[in-house]
């Protein structure tokens, strides 16, 4: 697995755990509130299944889309929260509470630069053989 | 289990279309079997959907990924349209296990494979073999790229 690094999602102090979710996973969003509770560096990387929750690649990108406005976790946190409104409505209101120029989100969510960003994580999960999600991997201590 | 350098048992089993694929049909390509317990299992759920996403990685390393288990053509076709995945599922399914047994992937006391990967080179022998300590560990893609690699 590559070790975390300053281009990595992160959140909190401590030791670091690298996490590879699926935000469209409903035991990713049952065990989100755990694990961000953790005294712990939380690194989140992107690892959406397609072709078990079909929405996951947008929320992902919308997840990314949020990041690229200083505001990735409290959109995790918020997709996480409520898995009942995931259409592209709920992510441009979503969006609008966390103040994010929609302008910029939406076209950052549909950008080729954030699939890629996307697609990277997903790809150093597969090297690292997660088959499932949540997959927590200590990081630096 | 069947170890790399044997020649690949050929077979002739049903799709999820009712179509009959052969091993031997496949020749002068690789193909990737993927043995697995059961269709609408969780695990194998789990694992064919990882699989699909990096389908495309493993085509374009010139291999053909097919997945095996002792259900019937009609579940697989369920099975595939629950997961939306295009994997073609091939009906292991009377006699039943009768590939899995030619490979040494049958398990007798629960009735099904193994969760087993044989990568079958070219010509038809097999190049790559992996099986699972348990049903219940699914193999890491990362396992197929490595012997692709």
């Amino acid at each position: 697995m590559p070790p975390a690094g300053p281009e990595d999602h992160r959140r909190g102090e401590g030791p670091e755990l690298v996490v590879y979710a699926d935000l469209g996973c409903p035991y990713c969003a049952s065990a989100w509130a755990e694990i961000s509770a953790r005294e712990a560096t939380i690194v989140f990387r992107h690892f959406p299944v397609a072709s078990k929750h079909a929405r996951a690649p947008a929320l992902h990108a919308a997840a990314e889309a949020a990041g690229r406005q200083g505001r990735f976790f409290e959109m995790v946190d918020s997709l996480y929260a409520d898995r009942a409104h995931a259409d592209d409505p709920h992510l441009w209101q979503r969006a609008e509470q966390l103040g994010l120029d929609l302008e910029r989100f939406e076209a950052d969510r549909r950008s080729e630069a954030v699939a890629a960003r996307v697609r990277r994580d997903f790809e150093s999960g597969i090297r690292a053989g997660v088959t499932s999600t949540p997959a927590i991997f200590p990081g630096r201590a | 289990m069947i170890a790399a350098g044997e020649p690949a048992p050929d077979f002739t089993l049903r799709n999820q279309d009712g179509e009959k694929v052969s091993l031997s049909g496949f020749r002068g390509q690789k193909v990737l079997l993927v043995f697995y317990p059961l269709d609408f299992s969780p695990v194998c759920s789990d694992q064919l959907s990882v699989y699909q996403e990096v389908k495309p990685e493993i085509e374009a390393k010139g291999v053909t990924m097919v997945g095996i288990s002792v259900d019937s053509g009609f579940a697989h076709k369920a099975f595939q349209e629950k997961l939306g995945i295009d994997t073609p599922l091939l009906a292991d399914f009377e006699p039943k296990g009768e590939v899995a047994r030619a490979y040494g992937a049958y398990i007798d006391k629960t009735g099904h494979a193994n969760r087993s990967l044989v990568l079958v080179d070219e010509e038809g022998t097999v190049e790559w073999v992996h099986e699972s300590p348990t049903p219940l560990e699914i193999p890491g893609a990362n396992l197929i790229f490595d012997a692709l690699s």
